[in-house]
C-alpha cells in the first residue's frame, strides 16, 4: 500500500495498471482493541483516522455492518460549508472545512474538493437581514462570509429566476471558501489512510450487542464474535438509536428519511452550490454534468431508504421555482438516506452514561461537511474522555438542562421534525 | 405514498394527512417534575419495526388517527380512532 504520486502514476501506466493492489487491507478482528468504532461511514472513519493520527492510538478497530460507502456517506448531496449562525456551531464546522481544505495531501488521496462558493438565496427584507446577521456572527469568528446583492448574484448564477412572482431573488450570502467534496472518494480516502495508520478496518461485521461489566463498556458482540475493548464509539447516524440501545441507553434522536436526485447530464450551467430561501432546496452540478440537489425530510419515522413520492414532487416543485429550466431534465437517480434528527437540529459527539461508551450520531441533515471535524472531535473526545471546546455543547444532556443549539431561532420543540 | 384507511372518511392518501409523532408517550401530571417532562419531551425508543404514531386528517375529517405502521416496510396494520386502544404486531 504504497503512497499514491504522479510517478506512481506514470509507472503504472507503463505496467498496464497492474500494480495498483488494494487501497485497504481486509482484516479478521483482533480478540481485543484499545478503541471500536462501531461503524464504517464518514463519520466512522474519519474518527478512527484522526485517533490515529492525531491521538496517538492506533490499535483500533471500525466495525462495519456492510461495506465502506454503502451508508449514507454515500448517499448525500456532498455539500461542505460552514455558514452557520452560532459560535456553537459555526467554530465546530470551521474546523471541519479546515480539515476539509487540508484533507487530500493528509489523505494522499483525492477527495475532489470543490470550493466553488456556496450561495444561500433570500427573498424578503427580513430574510436579508438574518442572512446579514448570521454572515456578521461567521465573520466574526474568523469565517468568510459576503452578502451579495440581486446584481452580483445574477453574475454569478444567471440561470436562477429572478422575478419569480412569489419568491424574487433579492440577494444572496455566499461562503466563498464552501463548495462540494466527492463523497465516495472521501470514504474510500479515510478508509485507506486509517488502515496506513494500522486501523484494521473490519468489514461484514454487525455489531449485535454492547457488553457491559457494571457501569463500564467491556467489549461488543458481533456477527464476527465477540471482541473486547475498553472503549467503544457509537458512529452509525441513522441507527444511532438501535445501537445506543444495545447500551440500554434512549436517545432524543428519530430517524427519518431524506431524499436526493440526480438529473442527467447537462453542459455546465451551475457553478456553485445555491440554496433557496424560501424553502427547503438546494443544488450543484457534478463534475459530469448531473444536477445534484435535495429538499427536507419525508416527514415521518421510517428507515426504508426509500423516498415517496409526495416529498419528491414537493422538492422538484421548489427546484422548478428557482431554476425554471429544471422542468426540461428528467431525474436519473433518486434515493433516500435515513437520518437521525435530533430535537434542536444540533448533533451529539459525546461521553454517555455508560463509561467508555461515547457516541457520534444525530447528524439530522448535515453530516456529510462535519466528517472531518466530526471524527477530530470524537477522537479528541474518545482518547482524553473529555470533549474538545469545538463539541462542548454537543451532549446529550443539553435537552435535559435546557441548553439546546436551536441554530434556526425557532425554539427547541420536540417533534420539530 | 401511504394509503391509510380513515375509520371516519375511508382509504385516503398521505397527502391529506399530517404526521404527528410518537404516539406511545405519554403527558405525564403536571406535578410530576422535570426529569418526568424530559423523557416526555426528548426520549424515544425510535423502534425500527412497528411503530405507533399520530396523523391527522387535516385535508379531510380532521380527526386525529393512531396509526401502527412499519418504519421499514412502510405497511400499516391499524388505524384507529385517537383514544381507541391499538395492537402491536409481534414480528
Amino acid at each position: 500500500m504504497s503512497k499514491y504520486s504522479v510517478f506512481r502514476l506514470i509507472s503504472e501506466g507503463l505496467r498496464g495498471q497492474t500494480g495498483w493492489g488494494r487501497a485497504w487491507r481486509d482484516p479478521d478482528p483482533k480478540p481485543a482493541y484499545d478503541v471500536i468504532i462501531i461503524g464504517g461511514g464518514g463519520h466512522g472513519l474519519a474518527s478512527a483516522y484522526y485517533l490515529a493520527r492525531t491521538q496517538g492510538i492506533t490499535n483500533v478497530a471500525v466495525l462495519e455492518r456492510g461495506q465502506i460507502g454503502l451508508g449514507n456517506v454515500g448517499r448525500n448531496t456532498t455539500i461542505v460549508r460552514s455558514n452557520y449562525l452560532f459560535p456553537e456551531n459555526n467554530l465546530f464546522y470551521e474546523k471541519s472545512l479546515q480539515l476539509w481544505e487540508g484533507l487530500e495531501q493528509d489523505l494522499n488521496f483525492n477527495v475532489m474538493m470543490s470550493q466553488r462558493g456556496v450561495i444561500n438565496l433570500y427573498h424578503s427584507d427580513s430574510q436579508r437581514d438574518a442572512y446579514a446577521r448570521r454572515g456578521n456572527s461567521m465573520r466574526l469568528n474568523g469565517i468568510d462570509a459576503e452578502l451579495l446583492d440581486r446584481e452580483q448574484v445574477r453574475a454569478m448564477v444567471p440561470i436562477l429566476d429572478f422575478d419569480n412572482a412569489r419568491f424574487p431573488i433579492q440577494g444572496g450570502l455566499l461562503q466563498r471558501r464552501g463548495g462540494t467534496a466527492r463523497h465516495d472518494a472521501v470514504a474510500w480516502g479515510l478508509a485507506r489512510g486509517a488502515d496506513r495508520l494500522g486501523v484494521d478496518i473490519i468489514q461484514n461485521c454487525e455489531v449485535t450487542g454492547i457488553r457491559r461489566d457494571g457501569d463500564r463498556v467491556v467489549g461488543v458482540e458481533t456477527t464476527r464474535g465477540y471482541i473486547a475493548a475498553p472503549k467503544v464509539g457509537i458512529a452509525v447516524a441513522g441507527h444511532t438509536s438501535q445501537v445506543a440501545a444495545m447500551a440500554g441507553i434512549r436517545l432524543p434522536v428519530e430517524s427519518h428519511l431524506l431524499q436526493a436526485f440526480v438529473s442527467e447530464s447537462v453542459k455546465p450551467v451551475l457553478d456553485h452550490v445555491v440554496t433557496f430561501g424560501a424553502g427547503h432546496f438546494y443544488i450543484s452540478q457534478s463534475d459530469k454534468g448531473g444536477l445534484v440537489f435535495g429538499g427536507g425530510l419525508d416527514g415521518y419515522n421510517s428507515f426504508s431508504q426509500r423516498g415517496t413520492l409526495p416529498e419528491a414532487e414537493h422538492v422538484i416543485s421548489e427546484g422548478v421555482a428557482m431554476i425554471p429550466m429544471l422542468s426540461r431534465l428528467r431525474v436519473l437517480r433518486q434515493w433516500a438516506g435515513v437520518m437521525d434528527m435530533t430535537f434542536d437540529g444540533t448533533p451529539l459527539i459525546c461521553k454517555t452514561p455508560v463509561r467508555g461508551l461515547y457516541v457520534n450520531g444525530g447528524w439530522c441533515y448535515g453530516g456529510f461537511k462535519a466528517v472531518p471535524g466530526s471524527g477530530w472531535c470524537f477522537a479528541h473526545t474518545i482518547a482524553k474522555d473529555e470533549p474538545h471546546a469545538f463539541n462542548a455543547a454537543m451532549t446529550i444532556e443539553r435537552f435535559r438542562d435546557g441548553a439546546m443549539v436551536d441554530e434556526k431561532g425557532a425554539g427547541p420543540f420536540p417533534w420539530l421534525h | 405514498m401511504l394509503r391509510i384507511n380513515c375509520p371516519f372518511c375511508g382509504i385516503r392518501d398521505e397527502a391529506e394527512f399530517k404526521f404527528g409523532g410518537d404516539a406511545s408517550v405519554k403527558r405525564p401530571p403536571a406535578d410530576a417534575g422535570a426529569e418526568a417532562f424530559y423523557l416526555y419531551a426528548y426520549e424515544r425508543d425510535n423502534p425500527k419495526g412497528w411503530y405507533v404514531e399520530w396523523w391527522h386528517h387535516v385535508a379531510g375529517c380532521r380527526q386525529w388517527l393512531k396509526v401502527v405502521r412499519h418504519t421499514v416496510t412502510h405497511d400499516i396494520a391499524q388505524v384507529a380512532k385517537a383514544g381507541d386502544a391499538v395492537s402491536v404486531p409481534q414480528s
